[in-house]
């Protein structure tokens, strides 16, 4: 490193990526401030906020978000810790297989897998018809806030049972003897030990489960009725009821990013006092699961994991079922698939790869360019930068959505219904999955690998391209295929900024559920279901770690 | 081509930290130059200076007549070793040592044959077409070597380039660096914080301390007559104890409690009775269970290692020391025996009773004189 801080290259990548964030972040969030608090006559007003929380009709969403994202969080720690602690301390069988099955199921679209317990336990379900004509049993509403919770919850615990993982794997085996010794064991060394031990982890956990909750658009989009959630409220009074009311959707989305913020500072300052980090260097040895207490340990695992997966595995077999587009006839065909392709299924995947892609190349070059500034150029200007890269990570998609709108609507940057928000929109959005995991790997690479280069007489850039990129590649390539995932899913902004020419995988299936196609929605549901079960399946070969970041 | 290398007056700080205050030296041409010193001293940082990897604050670096002080890492022709060897993991080991090369305009026949040249003289051909991570410690530092030699630098760098092997692969690839470099003929800085190593291995050692050379010399003048008494507590072992030189008639003599012995080369200027500083290192004493007119100390324990026996005993003054003896049939002598202990006063050395200077004749210091009385010994714990 040249210490002395000459005005050179890095400095000017520096300011151009600034200015990138500037643009399109900060830019955006502060027109997004600014319609909160001016009225269309261009007067400074509070009467947005004292709308919303004047009426109990608004409020409430907050609380009924507050109170289900709890309730999830909650119920995915109950059940992912467990099935993690069997997964981390025994020899289960096909151990492999949940896992990846967990994976698949965490990353999956969320409003897919709400669409497909519809079809199960909805008023027209095949579980609930069942049910009733066999048994004359009412099994009650998957609707409202039940249905969130039960739908989010199986979707959610893969992550607690992934980030557990991580945690159980650095619990050395010398603390559990040590505990044995002092006649701590079982159930008691569970609770006073692991769970101790595993708490900055189980906090971390709950902060993702809980973020993802609150913002999560489409399962409450879909089972939430009655029961009014925030990010929904956002993307309704954007539509507007009663005409757009951009100004009320944006003083919506300030309150809600108020909120996220709050909720991430509790979270930091929960963290820094379980301050400490422990790595084993006698990893425990897993035993054999044994008796009854063996047997109820893969009952459970298999089941949860099971139940978790069957929505997806029953959207492709429905895919294939026989239908009228509407309704599921008996038999199987590709008719699905056929009709599919008449609704714009060509340029539904054709958008989705290109803008992905297009997205994803974006998202990799500022991962680059950020890594190397923050680990190797750190500086006031970097450190802003990395800041500002996370931001988005607390943002639900509809006030990304909300945002961009307002600021690319008009001249000079009149982008609204372009490919370009789009993508702008994904870049944003889903860049901190790669930039996190490019910075991680980086930090790992000694600086001497550079200053040897260097010494060898090469120049800065050609070490930069030969040594340090091909260095960071496996942490940009897991990054960039979690980011990727999670464009091919992306609805809460996309629902907001695409139009006819822009549809994208998930959009088309959104718009055959809310026509009640249900066929054509099986089969655009499907295709981004496999999508997404193949980019994992490569992540896993890129990645060859478990310790999946999302 | 190898080239000397000329320090002058080199300054160094971390934010407000002085690290270096103000350091001059000078590398002979083709010379094995080492720096050796405690950890945390300045070593790396000196070296990184060097490599023009950490930035000079002041003073004047010089190859041969060419300043380099601004000059571009990239350009300065260095060949440089790391304590992580720093080997790319992503190429393989031939890649490696070519890699250097492919920055210079050299046809791809040229760069194979040179890169095979320097993996022979490494020995190791056999692992051309490994991938790195798969080699063993000593094995990628012979890659390391290879590679930093290969594109014929003017100067080779070294930091702790064995620190990461066990004792064994230590001492064999210290006869390897050390061929090869004379083998090259290549000017060289090496760092080290083991003095034996850097005994073994050194044409001439530069002694530091917190960012200040206290001794340049070769390895038998620094342990012979170290410069002052951080040099003679850091290289070796020494017993320091706090005497007084008396003169008689022309003849110094060095008094401990009530022991006295002449010391012929204490240096002219320094002939005045004074405090001073005896250090004595343990093969320096004699001990006996006589009264021979030396000081006395009681045996508290010793230890026997076959060659040699060790002694530790208790002074009358509460202090303790250590001797060291070749064994030999006797019984060895008991814990609490009281004996009497006499120097070897042509090998002892005596410095001033602030531990900066040493007062015999005979010292061979190429540091600058400024430097070394500015760090002296006020800061050294004497005893
Ligand atoms: N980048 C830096 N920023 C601030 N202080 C530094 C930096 N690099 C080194 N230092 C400080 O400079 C001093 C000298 O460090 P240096 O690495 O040169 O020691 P060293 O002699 O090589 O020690 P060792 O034998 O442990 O490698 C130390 O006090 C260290 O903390
Ligand atoms: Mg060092």
């Amino acid at each position: 490193m040249q210490a002395k801080r000459r005005f050179d290259l890095w400095t000017v990548v520096s300011l151009v990526t600034l200015g990138f964030f500037v643009l399109f972040l900060l830019y955006p969030l502060w027109g997004l401030l600014r319609q909160s608090v001016f009225n269309a006559k261009g007067e400074f007003t509070l009467e947005y906020f004292k709308r919303f929380f004047q009426y109990r009709y608004y409020t409430v969403t907050i609380f009924n978000s507050i109170k289900v994202s709890l309730a999830i969080t909650l119920v995915t720690l109950l059940l992912g810790i467990p099935i993690s602690y069997f997964y981390s301390f025994y020899q289960l069988k096909g151990a492999k297989f949940l896992f990846v099955v967990s994976l698949l199921c965490a990353m999956s679209a969320p409003f897919i897998g709400a669409y497909a317990w519809i079809l199960l336990l909805g008023r027209q379900g095949v579980i609930t018809k069942f049910m009733a004509n066999t048994f004359g049993l009412n099994i009650g509403s998957i609707y409202g806030f039940d249905g969130i919770l039960f739908v989010q919850s199986l979707k959610l615990f893969p992550l607690v049972f992934i980030y557990m993982n991580g945690a159980f794997k650095d619990i050395d085996n010398s603390l559990l003897e040590a505990s044995a010794n002092m006649g701590v064991v079982g159930v008691k060394r569970f609770f006073k030990v692991i769970l101790q031990l595993s708490m900055p982890t189980i906090l971390a956990a709950s902060l993702v489960v809980f973020m993802r909750a609150f913002a999560d658009f489409g399962t409450p989009l879909l089972i939430g009725e009655g029961y009014r959630t925030f990010p929904v409220e956002i993307y309704n009074q954007y539509l507007g009821e009663h005409g757009q009311d951009y100004r009320f959707a944006a003083a919506i989305s300030v309150i809600g990013v108020i909120m996220t913020t709050a909720i991430f500072l509790l979270q930091k300052w929960a963290t820094s006092r379980y301050n400490f980090s422990i790595s084993a260097m006698h990893p425990v040895e897993k035993k054999k699961p044994k008796g009854i207490g063996g047997f109820l340990m893969y009952l459970y695992s298999y089941a949860l994991v099971g139940l978790a997966f069957l929505p997806q595995a029953y959207i492709v077999y429905l895919s294939f079922r026989n239908s009228d587009g509407a309704v599921f006839l008996p038999g199987y065909s590709f008719t699905n698939y056929r009709m599919a392709v008449t609704r714009l299924l060509g340029r539904s995947v054709n958008n989705t790869v290109l803008l992905g892609l297009a997205a994803l190349a974006i998202i990799v070059l500022l991962a680059v360019i950020i890594a190397y500034l923050v680990v190797r150029r750190a500086s006031m200007l970097n450190n802003v930068i990395d800041t500002l890269s996370m931001v988005p990570y607390i943002m639900p998609g509809s006030v990304i959505g909300v945002a961009l709108v307002i600021a690319f609507s008009n001249k000079p940057f009149a982008l609204t219904g372009t490919a370009l928000i789009m993508i702008i929109a994904w870049v944003i959005r889903r860049m901190p999955y790669t930039i996190r995991s490019a910075t991680a790997t980086l930090q790992l690479v000694p600086r001497d690998v550079e200053e040897a280069a260097t010494s060898l007489g090469t120049s800065k850039p050609k070490t930069f391209f030969r040594i340090t990129v091909p260095m960071m590649r496996n942490g940009i390539i897991s990054g960039a295929i979690l980011s990727w995932i999670s464009i091919v899913t992306e609805l809460s902004s996309a629902i907001i900024l695409y139009n006819n020419r822009t549809i994208t995988l998930t959009m088309s299936t959104y718009v055959a559920i809310s026509r009640g196609n249900d066929g054509l929605a099986a089969a655009f549901a499907a295709i981004t279901t496999v999508v997404t079960a193949v980019s994992i399946m490569i992540y896993l070969k890129v990645s060859k770690t478990e310790d999946v970041k999302i | 081509m190898s080239v000397d290398i000329k320090i002058k007056n080199a300054l160094k700080k971390f934010g407000d930290n002085v690290i270096i205050p103000d350091l001059s030296l000078t590398v002979k041409k083709g010379e094995f130059f080492t720096l050796l010193g405690p950890s945390g001293c300045g070593k790396t940082t000196l070296l990184r200076m060097i490599a023009g990897f950490n930035t000079i604050d002041g003073g004047d670096f010089y190859f041969d007549e060419r300043r380099i002080n601004d000059l571009n890492p990239a350009k300065r022709n260095i060949g440089m070793v790391f304590q992580s060897y720093a080997i790319f993991p992503h190429m393989t080991v031939r890649k490696n040592v070519e890699f250097g090369l492919t920055n210079k305009n050299l046809s791809k026949a040229e760069i194979r044959s040179r890169a095979e040249k320097f993996m022979d003289l490494m020995q190791i051909s056999e692992l051309a077409d490994r991938m790195p991570t798969s080699l063993s410690g000593g094995q990628q530092q012979r890659v390391a070597l290879a590679r930093a030699l290969c594109i014929e630098p003017d100067v080779l760098l070294m930091d702790e380039p064995l620190s990461n092997l066990d004792a064994k692969l230590r001492i064999e690839m210290r006869s390897v660096i050390k061929d090869i470099q004379q083998t090259v003929g290549i000017t060289t800085i090496y760092v080290t914080h083991d003095q034996e190593e850097a005994m073994a291995i050194s044409d001439r050692i530069a002694v530091m301390n917190k960012g200040v050379i206290q001794h340049i010399g070769t390895p038998k003048g620094i342990y012979q007559r170290p410069a002052n008494t951080f040099v003679a507590a850091f290289i070796g072992r020494s017993n320091l104890l706090e005497g007084e030189l008396v003169m008689k008639g022309d003849m110094p003599y060095v008094r401990f409690e009530q022991y006295e012995a002449p010391v012929p080369a204490v240096a002219s200027e320094f002939r005045k009775p004074q405090k001073v500083i005896i250090s004595a290192r343990p093969e320096e004493l004699s001990i006996s269970r006589e009264d021979n007119g030396g000081f006395k100390a009681t045996i508290i324990s010793s230890i026997f290692l076959g060659l040699n026996t060790h002694y530790f005993m208790r002074l009358e003054n509460g202090m303790q020391m250590e001797s060291v003896h070749e064994s030999t049939l006797d019984s060895i002598i008991e814990p609490g025996t009281k004996v009497s202990v006499t120097f070897n006063t042509d090998k002892i050395n005596l410095f001033t009773a602030d531990g900066s200077t040493n007062i015999l004749t005979g010292v061979q210091n190429d540091a600058q004189p400024s430097a070394v009385s500015r760090a002296g010994g006020k800061r050294l714990a004497v005893g």
